[in-house]
């Protein structure tokens, strides 16, 4: 913890486009198209590096067919906007010039939106993201990271220019808590297990990650161990080593800050359980109740649609109800 | 660069004989395959033969994706059935696959994808080709090579709006290394492109665009489109270049050339017949 401790607290985007930045230096074939989107470490790599940036505007679709062109010409491409423009503005665009293209080009195209869930807390529903997990995962190529903390979100750059595809790297516009220390989370297995024990296992991601381990503090103030896991890589964790983790549990509760029941996280592993055939009670968390034009603080708002702490403890109890029953 | 007068005293004839035998092989390949788009192939024939067979375009059959080469990117991928007899002439594939078009285990669909050696990129979803050929040529540009990157759109395509975010982005980075050229042919699917959104003047919009943009009055006259073609190398230093290039769509077919929904027209095989056999 004291490692963790020391670590100054950024938002996401910082951390990641540092790293980025870093490898800019070293590496004149990453390009970074940005759709009129910027950062304090935007600003520096736009000084710095500017034969390997270019701003296209407020044109989500000419960034992405951009960035798939210099992908086609062998520049390893970060495309940076806000999550729900570079994922639904451009949608067509991302599915014929990176899904279907990069099955038969080699292409490196890693879009990264900034503002997952309700991070844009005061902007409303139309810079919000809701349905990004259940629209990008609708694409059978695409990688989808989603970091729960700046020291991953920093992690990304590197996983990313390690493998050619389409990425998609869905970051919080909000200074969140560190979780990891200097040593980050293992890729390779696509989540880490942050807490073990009891009957229930709450598994989440980005933001949610945070709202489970308070979950998990609550329970445990009454005596009600749970089990707490960072899911950050949606589409290629190790699926035997999360079933290993699970054996030891009865029930599941998946938690994003997206809708329920439409797609998301929770289809993506209600699939993962039939298919393995594993014996698991699932009670899904995500946002109830449709499009809401509330202002109001995160924590507030997230009360209103079923995925504030309150509710989910309320919701983890009753499962645990069911289980023992 | 090509030479103007030996262009006009021996390969002007040669293209000509070329535009005529890719018309032919492309209504052949319609004859057996119904449901390829014919008409606004048939108003394409003559740019494509300019490019491949003119000397403007540097290519290297056996190796498609050969570093050095000129990109073409054919943005009107329901239009390009004439692409198929020049790529198979030039050797990216055999002539017998022409036969097969839109047959079981062909790789020549209706509308063409990358999976066909010859073809840069994906097909058929209108309004791509120029963002993503911008991205090559800006690519190619902060990487200091010369190739160049040519993309091949409709009018009626350009109703698009991701069509107007890449002019702008091309005109604003001075993109001298890409040239559109847009098969002018007037129809859309549902008829004449005027009467569903005039594009008015795509010359002067090009030019508020930042670009050099001339026209070809007679877009089946390969000496017009090649002049045309031409002039953006010498004239459009520090510009994208756009070529509206007026052409007639179903070209040569009567009962199709011009008529309001060719689009999606079948021509009989009867007609087909006639037609290879008169010219």
């Amino acid at each position: 913890m004291d490692a963790i401790a020391t670590i100054q607290p950024k938002a996401m985007r910082d951390t990641l486009l540092l790293s980025l930045y870093e490898a800019m230096l070293r590496d004149n074939d990453i390009f970074l198209v940005t759709a009129d989107f910027g950062s304090p470490v935007m600003d520096k790599i736009r000084a710095d590096v500017p034969q390997q940036v270019v701003n296209v505007g407020i044109a989500e679709q000419n960034l992405i067919n951009v960035s798939a062109g210099l992908a086609l010409e062998g520049f390893k491409v970060f495309a940076y906007a806000i999550a729900p423009f570079i994922t639904m503005r451009c949608y067509e665009q991302i599915r014929v010039n990176l899904a279907l293209l990069s099955e038969v080009r080699p292409m490196n195209v890693n879009l990264i939106g900034v503002g997952a869930g309700y991070s844009y807390v005061v902007s409303g529903p139309t810079h919000q993201c809701y349905e990004d997990l259940t629209v990008m995962r609708a694409f059978p190529n695409m990688r989808i990271y989603s970091p729960a903390d700046q020291v991953a979100a920093a992690e990304l750059p590197g996983r990313c220019l390690s493998s050619d595809g389409p990425k998609y790297l869905r970051l919080d516009a909000q200074v969140l808590p560190v979780l990891y220390s200097e040593e980050p989370p293992i890729f390779a297995n696509g989540f880490h297990e942050h807490r073990n024990g009891g009957a229930v296992c709450l598994l989440a991601t980005g933001y949610m990650v945070h709202t489970a381990l308070k979950v998990a503090d609550r329970l445990m103030a009454s005596g009600i161990s749970v089990g707490v896991i960072d899911l950050f890589d949606i589409c290629g964790f190790s699926e035997d080593l999360l079933q290993s983790v699970l054996s030891s549990y009865r029930g599941i509760v998946t938690m994003e800050e997206g809708f329920r029941g439409r797609g998301g996280m929770d289809a993506m592993m209600f699939d993962y359980i039939v298919r393995r055939g594993l014996d698991l009670r699932m009670l899904n968390i995500g946002v109830e109740g449709g499009y809401r034009f509330e202002l109001g603080e995160r924590h507030v708002l997230h009360e209103h649609v079923g995925i504030g702490v309150e509710r989910v403890t309320e919701k983890v109890r009753g499962l645990m109800k069911s289980l023992s029953a | 660069m090509m030479n103007m007068l030996q262009f006009e005293a021996g390969v002007l004839e040669k293209l000509n004989a070329k535009a005529h035998w890719v018309w032919r092989e492309t209504l052949k390949i319609h004859r057996q395959s119904q449901e390829t788009r014919v008409a606004s192939s048939l108003s394409a024939v003559e740019i494509f033969v300019t490019l491949y067979y003119g000397g403007f375009l540097r290519f290297d059959p056996a190796n498609p994706l050969w570093e050095l080469r000129d990109r073409c990117i054919i943005s009107k991928g329901h239009g390009s059935l004439c692409m198929y007899p020049i790529l198979a002439d030039l050797g990216y594939f055999s002539v017998t696959e022409l036969e097969k078009v839109c047959k079981e285990g062909s790789f020549l669909g209706g509308i063409p994808d990358p999976v066909i050696p010859g073809y840069e990129t994906i097909n058929g979803s209108l309004g791509h080709g120029a963002g993503v050929g911008a991205g090559m040529a800006l690519g190619l540009k902060r990487k200091g090579r010369n190739q160049s990157v040519y993309v091949v759109t409709g009018d009626g395509e350009l109703h698009e709006g991701s069509n107007w975010e890449a002019f702008m982005f091309a005109g604003q980075h001075r993109l001298d290394n890409l040239t559109v050229l847009v098969d002018n042919n007037h129809i859309s699917m549902l008829g004449p492109t005027d009467e569903i959104i005039s594009h008015r003047s795509l010359i002067r919009k090009f030019d508020a665009f930042g670009w050099f943009a001339i026209e070809v009055a007679d877009g089946h006259s390969v000496a017009a489109i090649a002049k045309a073609l031409q002039d953006c190398r010498r004239e459009a230093s520090g510009k994208p270049s756009a070529i509206i290039v007026n052409t007639r769509k179903g070209n040569g077919v009567p009962g199709l050339q011009d008529a309001p929904l060719s689009h999606v027209a079948a021509i009989k095989p009867d007609l087909i017949d006639q037609l290879i056999g008169e010219r």
